[in-house]
Order: C-alpha cells, then sequence, then structure tokens
C-alpha cells in the first residue's frame, strides 16, 4: 500500500483508471445531449413566446396563445427556481410511483438534465432574441417574409451567435452540475469518484483525480466554443468580385 | 387618367391617445416620383410605415391597385413583396455576405431557385455599383454603400413601388451624393418611388409631386416648382424658411 498521497493517487489511478474515464464518459454523454437538448428546447420555447399577439387576430387564437405562455412561464420559473438534485430525486422516484415509469438512472438524467437547461436557455435565447435590432425584422418582413422565414433566416442566426458565450457556460456548468445527478445512482464520474475514495477511505486522493478530470473536460470544452464562435464570424477580410465589371456609379 | 398604384383614404393612426396622422387623403400614380416633406414628427415615416403595414392604421384604407390591402383577401407577405422599402438605416441582415442579402427574399419570399436568384442579384448590385463586395458582410462596408446594396436588395424583389424613408438623413455627408445618384438612375428608369427625405435638392430635381406634412396632415400637395416657388399655404413657406435658412 502507498505510504503517503502522491502515491495513492497514482496507485488510485492506475487501479481505478478505467472506472474514472467511464464516469467522465458518462459526464460528458450527460453534458452534452443536456446542453444540445437543452438549447432545442429553449428555442422553441422562445420562438414559441416571442411570437407577436395581434390585437386583430381572433379571440380564440388570442386566448390560445395567451394560455400558451403562461405554461411555458409556468415551465421555466419551476425548473429554474428548483435545485436540479431534488428535480432529480422528484422525477426519478415519483414516475415509478405516480406512473409507474421505470426509467433507468442515466435515461432520467438526460431527461432533467435536458428540460432543466431547456428552463434556462429559454431565457438566454429569449434574450438573443430580444437583442437583435429590431430594424432586421422589420427589413425582413418589408421584402414579404413570415415571422417563421424572419425567425430562421435573420433573427436567430444573430441572436444565437450573440448568445453562444451563455451557451459555453451552460455547458460548463452541466458538465459539472451532473454530479448531483449521482444521487439516482448515475455512474458519471462524482458517482465513480465516491465509490473509489469508499473502497479504501482515501477521499482526498479520489476527488483530487476526480477534480483534475473535471477541469480537463470543462478547459476542452470552452476552447473548442471558442473556436466555433470564431468559426461562425467568419473571415474578417473579404475578396473582391470581379472589380473590372462594376461600372462606376461611385461618385460622379 | 394615370393608373393609381396607391390610393389611400381617410387613413388615420393613433399611437396610444397621440394621433400621428389626421384624416390622410393621398394617392401614387405609376411610374410617378412623389418626395413628402415635412418637419421631425409630421408623421412622413408614419405614414410610409403604415403603406407597407409595418405600423398598422388604426382606421381608414389603403388600396393597392384598388383592392384593399387589409381586408384579408391579399395576403401580407404577398404584398409587401411588391412595395419595397429602403430604410433610414439600412436594415442589411447582418448575418448575411451582400449576395445573400439580395437573395434571401427571392428564394424565400418568391420560390426563386438559387441560380436565378443570384443572377438576379448580381444584375441589380452591378446597376447600384456594388457587384465587387458581394462577399463583404454589412459591417465591412460604409453607410453609403450599405444604403446602395439596401436599395438593390428591394430592387431584386422586382417591387411595383419602392418607398423610401429618410434613406440619407443617416449618411456623411460625402456619402449621400452617391446614393441619390442611384435613387435618380432609378426615377429615370420609371420606377413608382415614394420618398420621404430631408433633400430639398433631390425633391425638386427629381419629383413629379412634392407633398409636405405638418402635424399629421397633407397641407399642400403640388408640383416641385410650384411647392419651392410659390407655395401656396403659410405653413409650408415657413417651414421651406427655415429649411433654406439652414
Amino acid at each position: 500500500m502507498p505510504t503517503d498521497s502522491f502515491g495513492w493517487i497514482v496507485f488510485m489511478f492506475q487501479e481505478y483508471g478505467l472506472m474514472f474515464l467511464q464516469g467522465a464518459g458518462t459526464t460528458m454523454l450527460i453534458a452534452i445531449i443536456g446542453t444540445f437538448a437543452g438549447f432545442g428546447i429553449g428555442l422553441l420555447v422562445a420562438i414559441v413566446r416571442t411570437i407577436p399577439i395581434e390585437p386583430s387576430s381572433s379571440l380564440a387564437k388570442r386566448v390560445l396563445m395567451k394560455a400558451v405562455r403562461g405554461i411555458l412561464i409556468a415551465y421555466i420559473e419551476v425548473f429554474r427556481g428548483t435545485p436540479m438534485m431534488v428535480q432529480a430525486v422528484v422525477i426519478y422516484y415519483g414516475s415509478a410511483i405516480l406512473f409507474n415509469l421505470d426509467m433507468t438512472p442515466i435515461v432520467a438524467a438526460l431527461f432533467i438534465i435536458s428540460i432543466n437547461t431547456g428552463a434556462y436557455l429559454a431565457e438566454v435565447v429569449r434574450g438573443g432574441i430580444i437583442s437583435v435590432d429590431k430594424g432586421q425584422t422589420e427589413a425582413a418582413h418589408s421584402i414579404g417574409m413570415t415571422h417563421w422565414q424572419t425567425m430562421t433566416s435573420v433573427v436567430l442566426p444573430q441572436a444565437i451567435r450573440n448568445i453562444m458565450p451563455a451557451i459555453g457556460n451552460e455547458f460548463v456548468i452541466n458538465i459539472k452540475d451532473s454530479s448531483v445527478l449521482s444521487v439516482i445512482s448515475v455512474s458519471e464520474l462524482f458517482f465513480m469518484a465516491k465509490s473509489a475514495a469508499g473502497t479504501y477511505y482515501r477521499f482526498f486522493e479520489a476527488f483530487a483525480i476526480a477534480c483534475a478530470v473535471y477541469f480537463v473536460l470543462t478547459f476542452s470544452v470552452t476552447r473548442i466554443l471558442l473556436a466555433i464562435e470564431k468559426r461562425m464570424d467568419g473571415p474578417s477580410n473579404y475578396d473582391m468580385y470581379s472589380l473590372e465589371e462594376t461600372e462606376g456609379l461611385d461618385h460622379a | 387618367m394615370p393608373e393609381k398604384v396607391i390610393d389611400i383614404k381617410h387613413l388615420e393612426k393613433y399611437f396610444n391617445k397621440n394621433e400621428v396622422l389626421k384624416d390622410i387623403d393621398f394617392s401614387v400614380n405609376h411610374s410617378e416620383v412623389v418626395c413628402v416633406i415635412g418637419a421631425s414628427g409630421s408623421g412622413k415615416s408614419t405614414l410610409l410605415r403604415c403603406i407597407n403595414l409595418l405600423e398598422t392604421p388604426t382606421s381608414g384604407e389603403i388600396l393597392f391597385h384598388g383592392r384593399n390591402i387589409q381586408d384579408g383577401s391579399v395576403p401580407i407577405s404577398k404584398y409587401r413583396a411588391k412595395v419595397g422599402m429602403v430604410f433610414q438605416q439600412f436594415n442589411l441582415f447582418n448575418n448575411l455576405n451582400v449576395l445573400e442579402n439580395c437573395v434571401v427574399g427571392q428564394m424565400k419570399v418568391l420560390g426563386r431557385d438559387r441560380r436565378h436568384a443570384e443572377e438576379n442579384a448580381k444584375e441589380y448590385l452591378n446597376k447600384v455599383g456594388m457587384l465587387g463586395f458581394i462577399n463583404a458582410k454589412p459591417a465591412q462596408i460604409s453607410g453609403g454603400q450599405k444604403q446602395r446594396v439596401a436599395i438593390a436588395r428591394a430592387l431584386a424583389m422586382e417591387p411595383e413601388v419602392l418607398l423610401f424613408d429618410e434613406p440619407t438623413s443617416a449618411l456623411d455627408p460625402e456619402m449621400v451624393g452617391e446614393v441619390l445618384t442611384v435613387m435618380k438612375e432609378l426615377a429615370r428608369s420609371g420606377l413608382t418611388m415614394l420618398v420621404v427625405t430631408h433633400e430639398m435638392a433631390f425633391a425638386r430635381d427629381v419629383a413629379h409631386r412634392v407633398v409636405f406634412m405638418d402635424k399629421g396632415v397633407i397641407v399642400e400637395d403640388s408640383t416641385p416648382q410650384v411647392m419651392f416657388d410659390s407655395p401656396k399655404h403659410q405653413r409650408t413657406r415657413e417651414f421651406l424658411a427655415r429649411i433654406i435658412d439652414k
């Protein structure tokens, strides 16, 4: 048996390296799917919430749209207003008791993190949509685009670019906060570290390893997202197009 | 009898309790260039924005070739595609390059295929002298260049009427000329144009009719000669005196 902490870290790494790796894999799976699915949910919720309610449309339509808005706001408030750890327990055990639904922990984890992230990103996306200048929407409308076409071709591409840093934030938070899902026995990184620590009662060493792995994961993800942002911005210069063909309407 | 493209009857617009347009009767004929002048807050821009329904009129009728555009018989998007708009702040789509700005509407709204839409876009970009810049993003070109692209974007939809909402007011003085040159060219080609402007020289030289608005009403509607040389109304004279003093 090792005699000092460093020795223990090396030992545990050799002994449980594969477990930590598996845990890291599960953590990343939860974080990636949670962020992407949550982004999809957030996008949908935000688009629906920003559909203008025209005073000219029929009463039934206005009532329906107000009701849908109410439900979406309730969803956001409930999932933002309660801890994900508590949501996990309530949904995982509650679905079994109330609906006789037997989810595996990993399925429950993916479900919970997705709707939780969705509630946060719905507000982020809405902020992104609001931040796009109203003139962009007016110009799109003025050439005959519908609300949907305006959103998909003009507003959302700009909104999504603007909220990329916030999405990156959420991704990093998901990598770390998926640890609370160990409460429903998902074998992600925190759960694996706890198991490894319990075997030899070496908590510091096991979690020092987990700590390092978490950091490598989050740091890699932020680097990748930065690269994606750069790509979205495109080249900072443009090539002139067959200039000799253009005729001089430039100042006479 | 010239054909009325746009015919406005008893148009009123309130912003809450604030009456911005008061019982406006007004029309634009085919191939006519009409300039609307007046002080800030006189309702010129609101009139223009009501015409393509960016603002919903409080009451009154807007007829396009004799058809009421608000009775639901014509889809708004179809109508708007025929009535182009050029904005003071250009409003080019910031996420798209110059070519795509002029292509996206043709494809989404008119259902044209990409090849046709690009050829068409290039033709109009050439017309406004911006063909060389098709790969540039809006943030990479100057204000005057943006406005010329915005005009090409509107033209690519092949509208029957083009509305200009103070197209040169946000430009540096040295860039006003290039935009006005393009607009003069368009006027000569017989395009129906309704131009809200503070460029009195442009109104005098290019317009067939000049409309003076004040406090939500059309005070005077006459030829440029009458409007600028012998205006009938006291308010018109006062406005023009203020402008010319500057």
